[in-house]
Formats: C-alpha cells, sequence, structure tokens
C-alpha cells in the first residue's frame, strides 16, 4: 500500500508542474501585450515599457517561468490588477464558497445518485429502471445555467419562496448554515447536482446490473443467501468505481462552478474567475485556473488512494 | 485490458464487414427512442438551413413598441424579446450558430483525435508516451474550467470558442482512440498485413481505421451534447457570439433580464440546447447499444 501510494504521489509531480506551465501560458497566448488591459490610453512608451520592467514581462519566457513558478510555491501569486490584493488570498477566500455549494450539491447529486442507479440496476428492464433512467439521461443533457434560471422563475418569481441571487442576507459575505443563509444555498445547490446525478445514476445502474449477472452472485442465491444479503455484495464490488466517479464529479463541481455562479451570483471562484476574464485581469484569471486545477489533480490523487485502499485488487495489478 | 470486450466484435472476417454494419443499420431503426430523436434534430437542422425561405420574421428588426409580448401573442407565436425582435425567427436562426459552434469542435476533435490516438496506438513506444502524457495534462483541468480559461485568455468571439471547446475535446477522443487501436494492433490481420509487406500509413487506414472508427464515433456523437451546452454556456458567460447575432446561449444571457418581465419567453432558448442535447445523448446511446452485437 505504501509503495502505491509512493509511486502515485511522485507521478503527480510532472503532472503539477505541467499544469503550471499551462497556466503560465495561459497568459501569453493572449493577443497582444498583456499590460494593453492596465494601461491608460494615452500613457507614454516609457510608462508602458515601466509597466512592463515591474511586471517583469521583459525578460526571456523560461526565466518568467521559473521566477513566477519559485513565487507561487511560496503562496504568492501576484495581485489582482483590479482590486491591488493578492491573488492567493482573493482566491482561496472565494474557493470557501465554492466548496460549500459544491458540497451541498454533491450531497444531493450523490444521494439521489447512488439511490437511482441501484434501483435502476436491481429492477432493469421494469418501469422503475425506465424512469432512473429517464431521470439520470435529462440529468445530463440539461444546460444547467439554462436549469437555474428556470427553478429561479418558479421558486423566486412566481412562488417567491427563495431568494434568486447572493449568498446571503444584504450580500454579506461570510457564510453560516442557519436558515437565513441556507435558503440562498437551495437553489444553486439543486442546479449543481443534476449533473453529478445523472452520471452516478448511470455509472451505478451499469455497475449493479454487470455485478448481479455474474456467477458469484448465482453462487450466493443458490446456497440460500438472503437477498438484502447478495445486495450487500452488490454494493461492496460496486463501492470502488462509484467513489471513483464521485470524487471526478466533486472535482467538476468545485472547478466548473463558474456558470452556476454567474447565475445565482454566488461569490466563489467562478464568480471571481468570471470578472478576472472581463476586467482582464491576467494575474488574478492565472492564480484561480491554477489553484482550481490544483485541487483537482490533488482530489484525483486522493480518490486514487482511497480507492486503492478498499480494493485489493488495484494494488495487486 | 478494458477495451476487450469492444474489440471482440469488431474482429469479423473483412468480407463479413457488410453484413455487421446493416445489422447495426436494422437494430437503430427499430429503436424508437433513437428514431424519434433523430427526427426532431433532423427538423431542427432543416429549419436552420432553410430559414430564410421559411417566410419568418426578420430576426434582426426590433421595435421598442412590441417588447417582451407573451407566448401566444397574434403574429408573434413564441412572444417577443427584449428588444422586441420575434422570437420564432430568432429560434429557428439561432439553430444556425448554435449547431455550428457546438457541433464543429467536436468534428476537429474527431479528426484530429484520432489520427493521434491512432498514431499512438499502433506506433506505442516513446510516441506513444509523449502523446499520451501530453494528453494526461488536459485532463488536470476540468473540462469547463480548461474551456474558460482558454477562452478566457483569447478573449471572446466565435472562432476563439470554437477553437477552445476543440482543445477541450481532443484530449478525450485521443484517449479512446488510442486504447481501441492498442486493443487491435496485435491481431492476426495485422500482422498478416505486416507480413505480406503493408506500409505502416497502409496497415492504419486500410485495416485498423475500418475496425477502430465506429467506437470512436459513437463516443463522438456522446460529445456533442456536452459540447452544444458548453457552446453555448460560453456565449451565456459573454466569451462566444456577439449581439445582435441569433445564438440560444447568448439569447439566453440577454434575456435573463427579462424573468421578471416575461419569465416563459426568456426559458426558450434553453429549451432549445436542452432538446438538442438531449436527442444527440439519446441517439448516442441507441447507436452504442445497436453496435454491442454481442446479446
Amino acid at each position: 500500500m505504501f509503495v502505491y501510494i509512493a509511486r502515485r504521489v511522485v507521478y503527480v509531480i510532472p503532472i503539477v508542474l505541467s499544469v503550471a506551465l499551462v497556466c503560465f501560458l495561459l497568459v501569453h497566448i493572449t493577443p497582444g501585450d498583456p499590460l494593453v488591459a492596465i494601461l491608460p490610453a494615452d500613457a507614454s512608451q516609457e510608462l508602458a515599457q515601466q509597466l512592463r520592467v515591474a511586471y517583469g514581462f521583459d525578460r526571456p519566457l523560461p526565466v518568467q517561468f521559473g521566477l513566477w513558478l519559485w513565487r507561487a510555491l511560496h503562496g504568492d501569486l501576484g495581485s489582482s490588477i483590479a482590486t491591488g490584493r493578492p491573488v492567493l488570498a482573493e482566491v482561496l477566500k472565494a474557493v470557501g464558497n465554492t466548496v460549500t455549494l459544491a458540497v451541498a450539491a454533491a450531497a444531493i447529486g450523490f444521494t439521489l445518485g447512488l439511490f437511482f442507479g441501484l434501483i435502476a440496476g436491481y429492477f432493469r428492464d421494469t418501469w422503475v429502471d425506465k424512469v432512473a433512467t429517464s431521470i439520470a439521461i435529462a440529468g445530463v443533457s440539461v444546460p444547467h445555467y439554462w436549469l437555474g434560471m428556470v427553478l429561479v422563475i418558479i421558486f423566486s418569481v412566481q412562488l417567491n419562496w427563495l431568494p434568486a441571487v447572493g449568498a446571503g442576507p444584504g450580500g454579506s459575505g461570510s457564510w453560516a448554515w442557519d436558515w437565513e443563509h441556507i435558503k440562498y444555498l437551495v437553489l444553486p445547490a439543486i442546479t449543481t447536482s443534476v449533473i453529478p446525478m445523472g452520471i452516478v445514476t448511470r455509472t451505478v445502474r451499469a455497475l449493479t446490473g454487470d455485478i448481479l449477472s455474474q456467477d458469484f452472485v448465482e453462487a450466493l442465491r443458490a446456497k440460500g443467501l438472503q437477498e438484502t444479503k447478495v445486495f450487500r455484495h452488490v454494493i461492496k464490488n460496486a463501492a470502488p468505481t462509484a467513489l471513483a466517479v464521485m470524487g471526478l464529479q466533486l472535482g467538476y463541481m468545485l472547478g466548473g462552478s463558474i456558470l452556476i455562479e454567474t447565475v445565482f451570483s454566488w461569490p466563489g471562484s467562478g464568480l471571481l474567475l468570471n470578472s478576472a476574464i472581463f476586467q482582464r485581469d491576467l494575474p488574478l484569471l492565472q492564480g484561480t485556473i491554477l489553484v482550481l486545477a490544483l485541487f483537482f489533480v490533488f482530489l484525483n490523487l486522493l480518490v486514487d488512494i482511497a480507492q486503492a485502499s478498499i480494493d485489493p485488487r488495484i494494488k495487486r495489478s | 485490458m478494458t477495451v476487450m470486450t469492444d474489440t471482440a466484435l469488431q474482429v469479423a472476417p473483412a468480407s463479413k464487414a457488410r453484413g455487421y454494419w446493416a445489422t447495426v443499420g436494422r437494430r437503430i431503426a427499430r429503436d424508437k427512442v433513437a428514431m424519434v430523436c433523430a427526427f426532431i434534430l433532423l427538423l431542427i437542422f432543416l429549419a436552420a438551413i432553410f430559414a430564410p425561405y421559411l417566410h419568418l420574421a426578420d430576426p434582426y428588426q426590433g421595435s421598442m413598441i412590441r417588447r417582451l409580448r407573451a407566448i401566444g401573442t397574434p403574429n408573434y407565436p413564441l412572444g417577443t424579446d427584449e428588444l422586441g425582435r420575434d422570437m420564432l425567427a430568432r429560434l429557428i436562426y439561432g439553430g444556425r450558430l448554435s449547431l455550428l459552434i457546438g457541433i464543429l469542435p467536436v468534428i476537429l476533435a474527431f479528426v484530429i483525435g484520432t489520427s493521434l490516438g491512432l498514431v499512438a496506438g499502433y506506433v506505442g513506444g516513446k510516441l506513444n508516451t509523449a502523446i499520451m502524457r501530453t494528453v494526461d495534462v488536459f485532463y488536470a483541468f476540468p473540462s469547463v474550467l480548461l474551456a474558460i480559461a482558454i477562452s478566457g485568455a483569447l478573449g471572446a468571439g466565435i472562432l476563439n470558442s470554437i477553437v477552445s471547446l476543440t482543445i477541450v475535446f481532443v484530449p478525450q477522443i485521443t484517449r479512446v482512440a488510442e486504447s481501441v487501436t492498442t486493443g487491435v494492433r496485435n491481431m492476426d490481420y495485422v500482422e498478416a498485413a505486416r507480413a505480406s509487406g503493408a506500409s505502416a500509413f497502409t496497415i492504419m487506414r486500410v485495416h485498423m481505421l475500418g475496425n477502430v472508427l465506429g467506437s470512436i464515433f459513437v463516443y463522438a456523437t456522446g460529445l456533442i451534447s456536452v459540447s452544444m451546452i458548453l457552446a453555448a454556456g460560453l456565449s451565456f458567460l459573454g466569451l462566444g457570439t456577439k449581439p445582435p447575432e441569433p445564438e440560444w446561449g447568448l439569447m439566453l444571457n440577454t434575456l435573463r433580464t427579462a424573468i421578471y418581465v416575461n419569465p416563459w419567453v426568456a426559458a426558450l432558448p434553453g429549451a432549445m440546447i436542452f432538446a438538442v442535447s438531449i436527442c444527440f445523448n439519446l441517439l448516442s446511446d441507441g447507436m452504442r447499444s445497436a453496435m454491442d452485437i454481442r446479446n
């Protein structure tokens, strides 16, 4: 087990470096000078050069990358052009809100997904299966930003039950787990949960079907085991793959929250990314993407290790 | 080898190849759900292509007097948008750009990814490692984040949105293509072709492509649904199409302000994206089970 973990951790290092390189290059694929956006239109050549030196854009690219990486390793991602505040602090503050949203959505999506998937796989080709499969297909096909709008139309505009946008009364940034705050979370969390719900349902349904058709299930039933206990075997066999899929989905929810956060003005990393893009705040854009991608890489690492620790078959291969 | 199950059905001798595809065709024609979806998609496509001949209102011509009419208003069966433009015309014309920016990235990625995966899988060795490790880097980003990062850096525009989505899908298709190719590269018929002196290019093009294309194609059709949602999503954020072009994602964005006045008109463009996306998903599912001839 230790060897397995060590090998996976070592394998992550080149990935992390490549991710950093991609994030670094993002700023340099932008058409034109990265400083154009922040320079006033009437800036002199001299001023432009001064700023270029100040940001280090006058040095060769590999040197810039080295310096940027060195600072990033020490937790310095530069400062936001728009606000002047350190990028890392801005990103971490926003990520907290995104985590809140993703965890709530995961709780809804995974519970429903596991439930629908298990019953659909168990009662395959019955009406239960058909209903669950249809819900799953709708879940993976729906443009979630549109679903968010429709939910706002129904529950905020027409019924006036839940707030349409924001993350707390009076637009306050501090989150708390009381009803005053949670009612702001309900709609974005349901909206975020539909895709993972659909994907988990489809995965678990396929897994359950495959496991039930294996010989050992036949053997368990033949020896007279109660159906509920057979079911426990099914769950144990489906768990590692289901866990891996759910881990990946959690990562997607954390990293891909920009559309939903835009619809609901949820003050997380996605909304931060949105404003970084439209204010051409490149250090903030770069930093946010780096932090989110690293989150995703480490989450995948954790999932792999967790999967290996509950499934003895993985370590052997 | 997870691909072994998929390739088992593709090792039928060449003379029976037509028989296989004919069987697949018959099976999918019997699949009611897939056929209904294909029909709906055909309607949406035809309407978008022949929009100028349908005697619709001008999709760009607005009027401040008749803004945000409700669905069912005489002369405006689906109402009007925030600038008083006919929604029916804009939804039909909107199909042109929406379908283009949603489907083109998958087609481009299908061509590029299949080539990369085929070469990586057939040649193997260092080239395989180089291609597949590069692909791994892109897997370190959630696809929405990657699309938005590239689009955001390149700036708004239709071309940039197509480029960024292509970059998102190439690694995914390359992985599938590589794994199916690796599955067939050691088959006897490939060995036979090599022994009879066929060049690597001929082997890949003549002997392997036909055997791997089916699985990759089905996978790619499944991606169209994701691509439609993401492409419209980029426009929704303001990173794709620019006003006044009719495009479903952008229309959804500009109509967001109207949800307090005329909510159901505002929701229409999203319903179109949903319809196309779910039809492609169901069609792809239908094709997958039609090609799975083991049962």
